[in-house]
């Protein structure tokens, strides 16, 4: 699922973009020292093969209704990790761009869900391990699926998270969870099972697509395991100072949504000197600068459960009707000057 | 000048899978010549192309090109002096647009920006394609396309061309256009198609092939009016044969 | 989205991205730039805010009309992806009932205040998404990536996906319809079918690969490709870039919204 940047607040896209973009460099630069230069092209069209092959619809056995592929387990067995975590970042930057599927913003974090999820742990840690010692359809069946499917919910769990911590939406933490997990579980299941189709039929026909074209394989075990370590520490640096600005910032909300989960009022008290030691985390590892922007040019009114300070005062809603007025004029006036600019 | 002969010696070429591609081909071909080379489907044609380029290399026999054989080391030389047009024009323009298309090769032969430049618009000229240098090549009709498929090697200035049945998918006006357009040039041609006519047209030689071996070799006016040795490569009297009255050729 | 209108989806915004206007002439670079902070600042605004979002709308206002693209087109794209966020926007009302304000002496919840919100923050990030494409062009942002020194080896296979994109499009498009020709109904759907149909198509895409890698050959690849730049910053994408950033500054830190509001109301009185 993409993420939309409605839902998302400066500080969580801001540092998954920052994530992002590490890991492209990172990619890059293992590229540079391994990649055979036949992989370029390769990159690009098997893109555009994505693209193209995520227009093409299935009906799910069972339900009637049409699915199709994501691909991105697909990249990562034909292409290793570097590159197909390349190739994800640009489809789904076309995406973004032509479809308005998600967001500027938000393209960052999607490229994180939909990209280190199969490239770096996924496809090292599942996929390699069961097909490493011996490749034959059944492994690769049982490896893609695998694989799929636990991208996938690393995937939408991370979606989950950044929506709540970016605190735009009320949907709680237990229905929101309650809905992705099982919908991205039943997907992943139907998108392993298809991806392992294709990857041991494309492999009778032609088997050096699916055994050699990897242009820079993963690295040997202890390799992988210290990448899939800095991932994690990555990851974990990112949600916690996310998190910990979430915590710090939003005390009440944290407290409700888990009272929510819990149902236990009581909870507040043993979260203070948690909340204490994560304001101070929040305030070491701020990225971001001036992420809060006062809103009435005066103090911070940032809004607290329940009490509410709406930045719609009535003077507002007048205001607010008045510039959307304006603007229109503003626009019809530029066309005007277009048009007079074209005939001159 | 003089000294770019295309000469192929006994050439025999298999593929990994074993498949005997060419079982012995033999030609030589003189500084400006042009020379078709036609055959049924699968007869080898394509594949005699990718080895005059040196993207495939001969598993038998030798191939020399302006008297320097070809070989590994020695086919990204030879391929300065080489204009291949490739069947398929979607495969010749791999870049965002025209300009940079064309410009490709120049830039990698080492040549100074305003030498590129020159060669661009020298080449796109050529073609009648200049305003499209902007364009996007999804942009570009077939005919388009394959026009500024031919700018692309001609900005090197090749001495030899090779070209891939350049006038498939194309509508008689854009055919007669490309036919025109490689009559003007003085190099050296070199090209596989079952335009029977066009052959006829363009080229002065032409060259038969058959399951991998030369089964003709000598005058288009010739080789092209054998009806049976027509017949048994899969095709038949070009169309300007069959009426001559109504397809009178300037 | 069919098959046919996503591919006239895609031709159609890229046909638009090579339109010659005063924006269209912008450098990628800054309309990147001042497309990112504009959605930087939209998003930054608290759950609540509703007024305080109206001005923003003069940034995608500006590069629509200035930049000649049909209102129609951007309207069907953002009603068509818009779904998703009602769908999760929607929860907020329900859940959120506490009445904030009084407008016209109807109350009206936080909840509802919040959803119009995030409707509101989705059609302008969603629309600037779009307009940026829309009056950029693909390869443009290309090089302005590769001038903000995004790694060269991610510009050209992105330059590679754009260029074969269209190609692929339309492979898969002949063969999905001969599928559909000879399906007679779902049969022609089924799991196999569409295993067989994306491996052909994949294998089809690599021997592409593998003959346009022969193309770069033939005209000396070695290893490195040059992207080109055709922009150099002038004054006008600086003052531009500026200007913009100053204005959504003063946005969203002045509230000239309720200013205006007040100034009407007094005018009423």
């Amino acid at each position: 699922m993409h993420m939309s940047d409605a839902l998302l607040s400066p500080t969580v896209g801001g540092a998954l973009w920052a994530g992002t973009i590490g890991t492209i460099v990172y990619c890059a630069r293992k590229l540079k020292e391994k990649m055979d230069e036949k992989m370029i092209p390769l990159m690009g069209v098997l893109g555009a093969f994505i693209f193209a092959g995520q227009m093409i619809n299935f009906t799910i056995p069972g339900t009637g209704s049409s699915g199709h592929i994501g691909g991105g387990m697909l990249l990562a067995i034909l292409l290793g990790p570097y590159s197909a975590f390349l190739v994800i970042a640009s489809v789904l930057m076309v995406q973004a761009l032509f479809f308005a599927d998600g967001g500027l913003l938000a393209l960052g974090a999607n490229i994180w869900n939909l990209g280190i999820y199969p490239c770096f742990i996924a496809y090292p840690l599942i996929y390699r391990t069961i097909v490493r010692q011996k490749i034959s359809p059944r492994r690769i069946t049982i490896a893609t699926i695998l694989s799929v499917v636990i991208g996938l919910q690393l995937g939408a769990l991370s979606v989950v998270l950044e929506t709540k911590m970016s605190g735009i939406t009320e949907l709680p933490l237990s229905t929101f969870l309650l809905l992705m997990q099982p919908i991205h579980l039943a997907i992943g299941l139907i998108e392993g099972f298809a991806t392992a189709g294709i990857v041991i039929y494309v492999r009778t026909l032609r088997p050096d697509i699916v055994e050699d074209l990897e242009g820079v394989k993963a690295l040997s075990s202890s390799g992988s395991l210290k990448k899939v370590l800095v991932v994690m520490a990555v990851l974990a640096v990112i949600t916690g100072s996310a998190f910990s600005w979430f915590a710090s910032t939003y005390p009440d909300g944290l407290e409700w949504s888990i009272e929510k989960i819990y149902g236990k009022p009581e909870i507040s008290e043993k979260e203070n000197p948690i909340k204490k030691s994560l304001s101070k985390l929040q305030e070491k590892t701020a990225v971001l600068p001036d992420y809060s922007f006062p809103s009435k040019g005066e103090e911070e009114a940032k809004p607290s459960w329940p009490a509410v300070d709406p930045g719609t005062s009535f003077a507002g809603f007048i205001g607010g009707i008045m510039v959307l007025v304006l603007i229109f004029i503003f626009g019809i006036g530029i066309k005007y000057i277009r048009k007079h600019k074209e005939k001159t | 000048m003089s000294h770019h002969i295309v000469e192929l010696k006994n050439v025999k070429f298999h593929y990994p899978d074993g498949t005997e591609a060419l079982k012995g081909i033999s030609f030589r071909i003189l500084h400006g010549e042009s020379v078709g080379i036609t055959g049924a489907n699968g007869a080898g044609k394509t594949t005699i192309l990718l080895n005059l380029n040196g993207h495939l290399l001969p598993t038998d026999g030798e191939i020399s090109i302006g008297e320097i054989p070809l070989t590994k080391k020695t086919r990204q030389e030879i391929r300065k002096k080489v204009g291949f047009v490739f069947q398929r024009p979607d495969d010749q323009l791999f870049m965002p647009t025209v300009y940079e298309d064309v410009a490709f090769g120049p830039i990698n032969l080492g040549l100074t920006e305003e030498k590129v430049d020159e060669r661009v618009k020298n080449a796109l000229n050529m073609v009648g394609c200049l305003h499209l240098m902007s364009r996007p090549p999804h942009r570009l009709s077939e005919g388009q396309k394959r026009a500024v498929a031919i700018a692309t090697v001609m900005a090197i200035n090749p001495d030899i061309l090779i070209m891939d049945e350049p006038a498939s998918n194309l509508d008689p006006r854009s055919r007669r256009q490309l036919i025109n357009l490689l009559k003007s040039f003085k190099h050296t041609k070199i090209i596989a198609s079952h335009d029977l006519d066009l052959i006829l047209d363009i080229c002065e030689r032409c060259i038969i092939i058959k399951d991998g071996k030369v089964v003709a070799d000598g005058p288009s006016e010739e080789v092209l009016s054998n009806e049976t040795l027509l017949e048994e490569n899969n095709l038949e009297l070009p169309l300007s044969r069959n009426h001559p009255r109504l397809y009178m050729r300037s | 989205m069919t098959f046919d209108s996503e591919y006239f989806n895609l031709g159609y915004l890229d046909t638009l991205s090579y339109k010659d206007t005063f924006v269209h002439r912008l450098d990628p670079r800054v309309k990147l730039f001042v497309s990112f902070i504009f959605i930087l600042f939209v998003v930054s605004f608290p759950k609540y805010e509703l007024s305080g979002l109206m001005p923003f709308f003069i940034y995608p206002v500006f590069l629509l009309t200035a930049g000649d693209i049909p209102l129609k087109a951007i309207v069907k794209k953002v009603l068509f992806v818009s779904p998703f966020a009602i769908f999760i926007g929607i929860f907020n009302p329900l859940i959120d009932t506490n009445v904030i304000i009084k407008l016209f002496g109807v109350p009206v919840t936080g909840g509802w205040v919040s959803f119009f919100s995030i409707i509101v923050k989705f059609i302008l990030t969603v629309s600037t998404a779009l307009l940026l494409i829309a009056v950029t062009s693909f390869p443009g942002i290309c090089e302005a990536l590769e001038r903000l020194k995004l790694p060269k080896i991610f510009v050209v296979q992105l330059l590679f996906l754009y260029r074969y994109l269209f190609v692929l499009f339309e492979e898969t498009l002949r063969m999905v319809r001969a599928r559909e020709a000879r399906s007679f109904g779902k049969k022609g759907k089924e799991m196999k079918t569409f295993i067989r149909l994306v491996s052909v198509l994949l294998i089809k895409s690599v021997e592409r690969a593998e003959r346009i890698y022969q193309a770069m050959l033939s005209r000396g690849f070695r290893g490195e490709i040059k992207v080109l730049k055709i922009h150099s910053l002038r004054l006008q994408d600086v003052l531009f870039a500026i200007f913009s950033v100053i204005i959504f500054y003063a946005f969203r830190n002045f509230d000239i919204v309720s200013l205006i509001g007040e100034t009407l109301r007094s005018f009423f009185r």
